[in-house]
């Protein structure tokens, strides 16, 4: 019980539009400490959707979300906020880098606002996340010198600065050759096996699905398997 | 710390479009110039004309008016009390124009604590006769030494020396204009002759110039004495008391009293001159008003630049969000960017617009209506650059306030999963 770091519990949730249309059904489900786990599913089967909900980004649903032992559905924007700031870490198909911050400063922002650490140790941090990566020669450069694989890198030490209960990950490979996409994927499976790290990433590559241990299966709203 | 982390945000968004922002910073900058020039050469110019009226009148001025009484001897008749009384045909009683007991009356007024100082002078009707003809004319009677200290006599006399008023007897500074009408050069002995038929020779020793023309045509200035000798009254005949006091805006409250503790009559000069006010109030309204709307203008250029910055940043806003900044703080960011936008034009604004009064100010201005003007008047009053300042910055969070607001409420669902 004291293991799950988040847990779904008959979340529901429907676009209202000319015809009120429900993309959630009644999900319901929890992650465990250390779970390496992955949500998969055909293109519109509400994967994604129900990925933002997890990651508290989006409130208008229904049924209750348990992250950390603390329930989500009361909390201000703010205190969402902060909760994404502390206990998330988000990996985007798009990188989301802010161009106008060399690499270590993009990944040292998130922690910079959480303020736990000083400006000095967060860069000796984050320089570390990143040598994790083999990136560490990188990190003076700018963003946009880099390379998509490069960028997608960077994108995840950004999400581990904080060191976060749990990572999430929204088609983290989608936008990557097949040769980045592996090393990307190679580096979750480090982050999971060697660090004991949380992920839950959602994909609709099986290949990626298969090698996690844990893999919810979605169809037209609900978790088949 | 996270405020050190907002700037540093700010500062990197701004910098990332700095022409842009650039912009938008030399328009506050355009506007609060041009806000501190127009005002303060309005108020310069409105200053001057002021001057050229309520400089030279007392604040409160003691005089005995021609008046009828205000009680008939019928109406103090024992045998006709409780009548109506019908009195037609009234005539002003044809009494003298000078105050009774002017020296205490003068010494109540000067000990009194809100009176800057008194100057008596003495006002009468006169013709100068210039070969056969007689031109109309004003002496006044002046201390000329109070007259100089209140009411800055000298700067008025454009030729000659004030001062020769007092040290040679019977001598007269003319009016330019009745001067140069009567062919009066400086030194000239010109015939003077009084309502009552007294004449009296008085050299020129100098030319007034107020700068209205049709006041130099008649007036002319003699000292106390010589006014008083040529009506050929006594040293005590005095017609006019005129106090200026600290704070002109006591005058209308002390014309009343010294009225009614004097028992003269008492003009203050708010309503002796309440047009002059009315025309500055309306000039300086209309130059705020002009001033405000160029900030205005400014503002709405600060507004498009922001919105136009959010669209642009949308995806950095996005992750901002996503990795833990509130609304709050992503509305702080460019209230920042806003804020610094206008607290450096407005700095720049200030600087400029002091150096182009300074230059205005250089600007030869000649007019001979105006012998002491000789460049274009400005006021430097710190006022305007306070409101200039003020209005400028407050301006700008406005202009920043709505475009934030907005960024504060970007979803970043809806821009993370639109990729």
């Amino acid at each position: 019980m004291s293991t799950k770091v988040l847990e779904a519990i008959k979340i529901n949730k429907h676009f209202d539009g000319a015809q009120v249309q429900q993309v959630l059904k009644d999900v319901s489900f929890s992650i465990d400490k250390g779970d390496f786990a992955s949500i998969v599913g055909k293109s519109g089967c509400g994967k994604s959707t129900l990925l933002y909900i997890l990651s508290t980004m989006d409130t208008d649903y229904e049924g209750d979300l348990i992250i950390d032992h603390q329930p989500m559905r009361l909390k201000s924007e703010a205190e969402l906020a902060r909760v994404r700031n502390e206990k998330i870490g988000f990996v985007f198909q798009f990188h989301y880098l802010l161009n106008e911050f060399s690499v270590v400063r993009n990944v040292m922002i998130p922690g910079l606002k959480l303020g736990k650490y000083s400006e000095k140790e967060l860069e000796e941090r984050a320089m570390e996340k990143l040598k994790i990566f083999g990136i560490d020669d990188q990190a003076r450069k700018m963003p946009n010198q880099l390379s998509g694989g490069q960028k997608q890198r960077v994108a995840i030490a950004r999400a581990l600065i904080n060191d976060p209960l749990i990572i999430m990950g929204d088609e983290p490979t989608g936008n990557l050759d097949k040769k980045n996409s592996e090393i990307v994927f190679d580096l979750f499976q480090k982050l999971a096996r060697e660090y004991q790290q949380t992920l839950l990433i959602v994909t609709h590559d099986m290949e990626f699905a298969q090698a996690t241990d844990h893999v919810i299966e979605m169809e037209d709203g609900r978790i088949i398997k | 710390m996270r405020y050190k982390l907002l700037v540093n945000i700010a500062i990197a968004l701004s910098m990332a479009r700095w022409k842009q922002t650039l912009v938008a910073a030399v328009g506050v900058t355009f506007s609060i110039t041009m806000f501190i020039t127009l005002l303060g050469f309005m108020n310069g110019l409105n200053d001057m004309l002021d001057g050229l009226i309520l400089n030279r009148t007392p604040h409160i001025k003691l005089y005995n008016e021609l008046k009828p009484s205000l009680v008939q001897p019928v109406q103090l008749a024992s045998a006709f009390k409780g009548h109506y009384h019908f009195i037609r045909s009234v005539k002003p009683y044809g009494g003298r124009l000078e105050i009774y007991n002017v020296n205490p009356i003068m010494d109540a007024v000067a000990k009194d604590e809100r009176v800057l100082g008194i100057a008596p002078k003495i006002s009468t009707q006169v013709f100068y006769t210039v070969g056969a003809v007689d031109v109309a004319g004003v002496i006044n009677g002046v201390d000329v030494e109070a007259e100089n200290n209140l009411f800055f006599f000298s700067t008025y006399v454009t030729t000659g020396d004030y001062i020769d008023l007092k040290n040679i007897p019977n001598t007269i500074i003319l009016g330019k204009a009745a001067a140069d009408k009567m062919l009066a050069k400086i030194g000239d002995v010109i015939q003077v002759t009084t309502v009552t038929g007294e004449q009296q020779q008085l050299k020129v020793v100098g030319y007034f110039q107020s700068g209205l023309n049709d006041l130099d045509k008649v007036q002319s200035y003699t000292s106390l004495n010589t006014a008083q000798k040529l009506l050929g009254e006594s040293r005590n005949y005095i017609t006019d008391l005129q106090v200026k006091l600290k704070d002109i805006e006591l005058a209308p409250a002390m014309a009343k009293e010294y009225s009614a503790l004097f028992g003269i009559d008492a003009e203050d000069i708010q309503t002796a001159n309440s047009q002059f006010e009315t025309g500055s109030s309306v000039r300086s309204t209309i130059s705020y008003a002009v001033g405000i709307t160029l900030l205005i203008v400014a503002g709405f250029g600060i507004y498009n630049i922001l919105n136009m910055m959010i669209y642009e940043k949308m995806d950095s806003i996005a992750i901002l969000k996503a990795t833990g900044f509130s609304g709050k703080d992503v509305k702080r960011i460019f209230i920042m960017i806003a804020l610094s936008i206008g607290v450096i034009g407005v700095m720049f604004g200030l600087i400029f617009g002091f150096l182009m009064s300074s230059l205005i100010d250089q600007i030869p201005f000649d007019t001979p209506a105006l012998p002491r003007i000789k460049t274009f008047p400005i006021n430097y009053s710190l006022k305007f650059y306070i409101i200039g300042a003020t209005f400028g910055i407050f301006t700008t969070y406005l202009a920043g306030y709505l475009p934030s607001r907005k960024a504060s409420k970007v979803d970043p669902v809806v821009i993370i999963r639109g990729k």
